[in-house]
């Protein structure tokens, strides 16, 4: 059996150590919807018994394979059925004690993030959705690992207004219950549009309605490992960009396949996807940013900014989508504020706005995504911002989100610290016109005529 | 089970001698060997076959830490299949 190439092998090792190439996150999705009771405490206990014996070697076998095949993988996560869809037979008036039963399964079985604490209500809500959403600046400021998410939009039904009204509400609620530190509840709160049923990035991940009993779900990482490619291509035209980028996100998203394969072999659980997305980390060498710098961009937010974003995100797609058997979850460049070492750079130089982001956010994944923002936001202003989120998505047919922080007491300029992954920022600074009547309207913005596509 | 071992150091007598003697005294059998040397730089890769009922990668691994840190190299043992992913269609 001859040798592989050498240069292959010094490759793939220079990517992991030098280039920051890791599995972002193995994420097991776990469906609740067995576990639902007429009385609150007896779902509980259902909900906690199945993460546990569920995900019971998540943490272990990650280990394994982490050593076994010297690849990093830095996260080990779970993502539930949305809670409303479970909560919702109970009695109870409120789910924050959901919340903490989610919280103390995902210390018992040793995960970082559990996400879930969600509802859709695309069309409208019932009760079940009602009471999670007026649960969620509780359950975000009393515990620590819970994730939260609500879809207000789909191509399909349009933009449930009201929800959006209301998510601006409980964003700035959040925010406040968090204000000793700085409005970090905020950071486990996504508002969707188009969400995806299986995202294994956090904090949007669940586990959707049409997904099996429990799923293994990877998200792979490799900002550095793009950018170091790039490097050895400087000045040449935008084919040998879009080339270049496609095969390292071919080797990247290989990674991913291995592992996710592996893990679902030894832990006896189906195989779900490989979410191809672009992740930074806050660390050096690790950037999407940067990866638009070194395409030729003095900062992320220079003109530009949008159409290399566009080729980095479609580019990424292409190559990774050969190097796997199934591709799902969010799959586009991350474009995170304080997750991003080059973002985090042009927003401190005042070069990044968010309505250069909001562009942005047309031609990649996630949306707009770990901003802070001055603490005296009015909530319309966030509502409406997530309105014009929701509309990019909507009719674009892609996903978009809103992970904004309001953090109370500060403003533009002022920097906030939210440690580990979630990094660091500058307030960014929002329009301060008023907004508010808009969002008093309520109801349901229709459906576009792309929705129409039978 | 196939495993790929990288060394990496600085050059000096005994590195090629001293992992493959580790090696046989694990009853790993050494299947291909390339190696170089980029000024002072060491640079060598096998490919190893591990009886896998008596030993796992975890453990070669660190036994192979032992030897590299005698020697003044940096060993890494991974499975082959990592590689194979990643360079083939």
């Amino acid at each position: 059996m001859p040798l592989m190439n050498p240069f292959d092998i010094l490759e793939t090792l220079h990517m992991i150590e030098a280039e920051k190439l890791d599995i972002r996150t193995i994420t097991m999705g776990i469906s609740l919807r067995d576990c639902a009771d007429h009385d609150g405490a007896t779902a509980r206990r259902r909900i906690f018994g199945k993460i546990t014996r569920c995900a019971d070697r998540l943490v272990a076998v990650a280990d394994e394979i982490e050593q076994e095949f010297g690849i990093p993988i830095i996260n080990k996560r779970i993502a539930i059925t949305p809670i409303a869809l479970v909560a919702e037979a109970s009695t109870d008036a409120s789910y924050v004690a959901f919340a903490e039963t989610l919280e103390h399964a995902a210390a018992t079985v040793g995960v970082n993030f559990i996400g879930g604490f969600s509802a859709l209500v695309h069309k409208g809500y019932t009760e079940g959705d009602r009471k999670l959403i007026q649960s969620i600046p509780e359950a975000l400021a009393t515990t620590e690992r819970v994730c939260s998410s609500v879809n207000v939009a789909t191509t399909r039904a349009g933009i449930n207004m009201d929800a959006v009204r209301e998510m601006g509400e409980i964003i700035t609620r959040t925010a406040q219950l968090t204000a000793a530190r700085d409005g970090i509840g905020c950071a486990k709160l996504v508002v969707f549009a188009n969400a995806t049923e299986d995202n294994p990035f956090m904090a949007g991940a669940f586990h959707g309605i049409g997904e099996p009993e429990c799923v293994i779900n990877v998200g792979v990482s490799g900002p550095g490992a793009v950018k170091n490619a790039l490097e050895k291509v400087r000045g040449e035209d935008f084919g040998v960009v879009a080339e270049t980028i496609k095969r390292t996100a071919f080797k990247v998203t290989r990674m991913g396949q291995l592992v996710a394969q592996e893990a679902s072999r030894r832990l006896g659980v189906p195989f779900g996807i490989v979410d191809l997305s672009l992740a930074p980390t806050p660390a050096i060498g690790d950037s999407v940013a940067q990866i638009l710098e070194e395409m030729g961009l003095e900062r992320c937010g220079a003109a530009g900014s949008t159409a290399a974003l566009a080729l980095l995100n479609d580019a990424v797609k292409k190559g990774g989508a050969m190097a796997s058997s199934y591709v799902g979850g969010l799959s586009g460049a991350f474009i995170p504020v304080s997750e991003d070492a080059g973002m985090i750079q042009a927003a401190e130089e005042g070069v990044l706005s968010i309505e250069k982001l909001e562009a942005m956010t047309s031609v990649c994944s996630v949306g707009l995504d770990m901003i802070a923002i001055p603490g005296d936001t009015p909530p319309e202003t966030i509502s409406a911002i997530i309105a014009d989120e929701a509309a990019i998505g909507v009719v674009n047919q892609k996903t978009t989100a809103v992970r904004l922080i309001p953090v109370p007491g500060k403003g533009v300029g002022e920097r906030v610290e939210f440690g580990g992954l979630l990094g660091h920022t500058p307030i960014m600074p929002v329009s301060k016109l008023n907004s508010a009547p808009f969002i008093a309207r309520g109801g349901r913005i229709p459906a576009p005529i792309q929705g129409l596509k039978n | 089970m196939k495993a790929v071992i990288t060394v990496l150091g600085k050059d000096r007598v005994g590195i090629i001698a001293g992992v493959s003697a580790a090696l046989a005294e694990h009853h790993v059998n050494i299947l291909d060997i390339s190696q170089t040397i980029l000024q002072d730089y060491f640079t060598m890769i096998m490919l190893v076959d591990i009886d896998s009922e008596r030993l796992a990668i975890p453990e070669l691994a660190q036994q192979l830490d032992v030897v590299g840190e005698r020697l003044g190299v940096q060993v890494r043992v991974q499975h082959e299949e990592i590689f194979t992913a990643m360079h083939r269609i």
